[in-house]
């Protein structure tokens, strides 16, 4: 039982991945593909969750704790880099 | 190591003192603290003549790398020993004449003797050695010394031209014959020649037997200027005349012929051996005496008459083979060939040597040695003069000196060759004597040449650069030595048979008894009225030579064997460098398809010649539904790759196949490859675009250019890869280490996680040049910002 319902939703979540992947490619903008890029991180936490739960090992427990910052830390970077074309500002005390 | 060795590398050993010599004593002539050790020697090897000619040779031995069998063997026989007299009596002589043929204020006197010296030791190393692979060591070093000596004034253009093409000839050569050396060596086992010589029947059924033979062969044509490979020998004539005297007519070119000498109780059973030499022999005869005339050089005309009496020589080895195919037969014709051969070697040392001493003076007190420029120097030079006809007389065959008796054996030996009915010799025969008679006619010719040009004639002293005067006694001591050998041989010829010829011959022809008798008059026989036949059309072509000699201008230069030496470098050159361009275009995508597409050709034709490819789904593992759909994602993104227009787009694509393959990771079951994959591509791919920021900006952002190769050779290496891996799946030989690593990650290592046990405590020692990597990457990037060198392109 537990098995089917991880299945379908691993196939949901697939289809989503695949929906944002496109969305990845077409753009039009580059925000948009940033925030298709961060979802498709979000979806990839979800999905290691599931597959840990269908392989049912709790191994992949830091893969999503790392994800989820990777995810993070990667759209911050983009999103600054949009904003200012630089992600580490120089120190201007000097 | 015995005195024998000794005296052999006692030229190397004076050598290293020649320098000291020449700095610490200025005033003295350095060549007369060389002048003792050929002398010294000659004596010495003359103290062999008598134990040669009775008994069995003397052999000393020395073991130099005994692993591999080689030995610096010193072998005294007749050949051997004739070869050692030869070099250390011409030798001294030609040090003589040197001491006051060089100024001792002018000429860098240190390099020349050091390079004589080691041509010297080296000579005597090739005759007396009977180790094969020591032989070709001496013989490399003489042509190394050789192309040393004939670049002696390196600052002429000439001189360094000529040393470069005697190197590429004789080192060509030399390289042939070291092939031959190993041939026999595979056949026999041995470097030694006697032990050669005593499985000469297991060679001669051997199939390496004729590739062997014509390396030899290769090497000792090269060396001794047999045609076409004469070409270097006019040009060596660029050396100073005491090393053309010594090298390029008495020694170095003989090298060759000793080699065929030695060499024949191997291979003279077999008709190519008398063919070839023979063939060759003749046709180096007439090319040589046909060349020799339309020389304007004293010298050239001495090179070419050497090339042409070289091939007298080489000719009279190769029928001499002959004789083999007669055993039983006593009959002196069959041996008279050799014996011609070994009389002519040391006529031909004796009265060439002086001859280019005698130039050697004209050139010296006249300051040219152009023919068109001499002329009358009869009443201001007679000795030299005197000189000079000896030694022409002599080389044109002429009684009553030794040419005389060796140009009449030569025609024996070649009018008797139609007698002869092996290996064709009967129909095709009659070609020698005909062509020995042409070219004879043409020794005459030139031989007049040299002297009465010279000697005869009006004196042009407006053309001459000094006042023409007789030389020093000193640079008249040594050809009047050589000259005088040449009357005494001529009027007593057996003074020399019993002691030299016949332990020579004997060498060379070990099957029969020699008793060699050379008569001075052997009544009004054949040869003599060739002889008298060659005078008479010699003279009368030699008066008329003006009107005919534009024969001379028809020959087309394009044919020369000169022009396709020089066209032949020339295309080297320029054909390696057109090549070179060709594939070395300096285009890293040219170098990408060379490496892609010789990784198709070969894996593929190996799969497939091997019949290596198969399929075997047995222990294939069942595939899950995600898998397909991950496979489906990584597919989608990497040819989306290729056809994407911004650069930010691919960027960001490779980020999502990289984190596909963590995916991938998580779904094989493999957690620290996914949590660093995950890291490492999160950094990668904003490297990728920290560099494509800054990018210029100028530049449009298209779409990759479509190339039909590039499509072929990428799904080609994808196509020899996929399949590559196929086959290893499907070939499974044994089983995996890895349960080792199951069963012992706790109870050996303390430890759960058995990735992180074998990276830190199994297989440590990768991971600590992995982390050496890393360091030496980082130092670099930092290297790479930092450093600006000033003023560097």
């Amino acid at each position: 039982m537990i098995h089917t319902v991880v299945m379908i939703s691993i196939i949901c979540i697939a289809v989503a991945i695949l929906a944002l992947t496109y969305r990845v490619i077409k753009g039009p903008s580059t925000p948009d593909r940033v925030i298709a890029l961060d979802a498709i991180g979000i979806n990839l936490v979800a999905l290691i969750a599931l597959i840990s739960i269908g392989l049912d090992t709790n191994a992949f427990l830091e893969v999503i704790l790392l994800l989820g910052i990777l995810a993070f830390i990667g759209t911050v970077a983009f999103s600054k880099y949009l904003e200012k074309g630089v992600i580490i500002e120089h120190d201007r005390d000097r | 190591m015995s005195l024998l060795h000794l005296a052999i590398i006692s030229p190397f050993l004076l050598a290293v003192l020649v320098p000291i010599l020449y700095k610490l004593f200025r005033k003295v002539h350095t060549g007369w603290f060389i002048l003792p050790l050929p002398l010294v020697l000659f004596v010495y090897f003359v103290s062999f003549v008598s134990a040669t000619s009775t008994s069995q040779p003397i052999i000393e031995s020395f073991t130099w790398i005994e692993a591999l069998g080689i030995e610096f063997t010193a072998k005294i026989d007749g050949l051997g020993l004739l070869f050692a007299l030869l070099i250390t009596g011409i030798g001294t002589l030609v040090i003589l004449y040197s001491i006051y043929y060089l100024s001792k204020d002018k000429e860098k006197l240190n390099t020349f003797y050091v390079y004589l010296l080691l041509f010297m030791g080296a000579m005597l190393g090739v005759v007396l050695s009977d180790n094969l692979i020591v032989l070709y060591a001496f013989w490399e070093l003489t042509s190394f010394s050789s192309f040393l000596l004939i670049g002696y004034w390196y600052d002429r253009e000439k001189s360094r031209y000529g040393a470069q093409k005697s190197m590429l000839i004789t080192v060509f050569g030399g390289l042939s014959m070291f092939g031959g050396i190993i041939l026999l060596y595979i056949m026999t086992g041995t470097f030694s020649i006697t032990e050669i010589i005593a499985q000469s029947d297991v060679i001669f059924t051997h199939p390496l037997f004729v590739p062997a033979l014509l390396c030899i062969l290769l090497g000792a044509f090269t060396k001794s200027a047999q045609f076409p490979f004469h070409i270097w020998l006019p040009d060596a004539m660029e050396a100073p005349t005491p090393v053309s005297a010594y090298l390029h007519s008495a020694t170095m070119v003989k090298a060759g012929i000793y080699l065929v000498a030695r060499m024949s109780p191997v291979f003279a059973d077999h008709a190519l051996w008398l063919w070839l030499i023979a063939g060759f022999g003749i046709v180096t005869l007439f090319w040589g005496s046909f060349s020799a005339v339309k020389q304007t050089d004293l010298k050239a005309i001495l090179a070419f008459s050497t090339i042409s009496q070289l091939g007298m020589i080489m000719s009279l080895l190769g029928i001499g083979a002959a004789a083999l195919h007669f055993d039983g037969i006593d009959d002196k014709y069959h041996t008279i060939a050799t014996t011609a051969a070994v009389f002519h070697l040391i006529n031909h040392a004796t009265f060439k040597g002086s001859l280019f001493m005698v130039v050697g003076i004209v050139d010296h007190e006249t300051g040219t040695r152009d023919i068109r420029r001499l002329g009358g120097l009869m009443q201001l030079m007679p000795i030299t003069f005197t000189l000079a006809i000896i030694g022409s007389f002599s080389m044109a065959g002429l009684p009553p000196f030794n040419g005389f008796l060796s140009k009449e054996m030569f025609f024996t030996a070649m009018t008797h060759i139609i007698d002869f009915n092996v290996f064709q010799l009967d129909t095709w025969g009659i070609l020698f004597p005909v062509i020995a008679w042409i070219a004879s006619v043409f020794t005459f010719i030139y031989s007049m040449i040299l002297v009465f040009k010279t000697f005869t004639g009006k004196l042009q002293p407006e053309k001459l650069e000094k006042k023409p005067h007789e030389a020093p006694i000193g640079m008249l001591i040594s050809p009047i030595i050589l000259a005088s050998l040449v009357i005494i041989i001529g009027f007593f010829p057996n003074i020399l048979s019993v002691n030299i010829i016949e332990p020579a011959l004997s060498a060379i022809m070990p099957e029969f008894l020699f008793e060699v008798h050379i008569s001075f008059w052997h009544g009004f026989n054949l040869e003599l009225w060739m002889t008298i036949g060659v005078i008479v059309l010699g003279t009368l072509l030699y008066l008329s030579l003006a009107k005919w000699r534009k024969i001379y201008g028809l020959f087309p230069e394009k044919l020369a064997l000169n022009k396709a030496y020089d066209h032949g470098l020339l295309f080297a050159q320029n054909g390696s460098l057109k090549m070179t361009k060709m594939y070395m275009n300096g285009s890293i995508r040219s170098y990408l398809i060379y490496i892609f597409a010789f990784f198709i050709a070969i894996l593929s034709s190996v799969l497939f010649s091997q019949n290596a490819f198969k399929i075997d789904l047995e222990h294939a593992a069942d595939v899950r539904y995600y898998e397909v759909l991950l496979v489906a994602v990584i597919v989608i993104a990497s040819v989306a790759i290729l056809f994407v227009k911004s650069r930010l787009t691919s960027v960001i694509l490779l980020g999502t196949v990289g984190y596909t393959v963590a995916l991938f990771f998580v779904n094989f079951r493999a957690p620290d490859l996914a949590l660093t994959q995950l890291v490492i591509e999160t950094i990668s791919v904003s490297l990728f675009l920290l560099c494509f920021y800054h990018l210029p900006k100028k530049r449009n952002e298209e779409r990759m250019a479509f190339k039909a190769t590039n499509l072929v050779i990428s799904i080609g290496v994808g196509a020899v890869v996929t399949l590559i891996a196929l086959s290893a799946h499907s070939t499974k030989l044994f089983e995996s280490i890895s349960q080792y690593y199951v069963e012992n990650t706790y109870t050996e290592a303390a430890g759960k996680n058995m990735v992180n046990v074998i990276l830190v405590d199994f297989r440590g020692f990768d991971t600590l040049f992995e982390i050496v990597v890393l360091a030496i990457a980082s130092i670099g990037i930092y290297a790479m910002i930092k450093l600006r060198m000033k003023g560097a392109k």
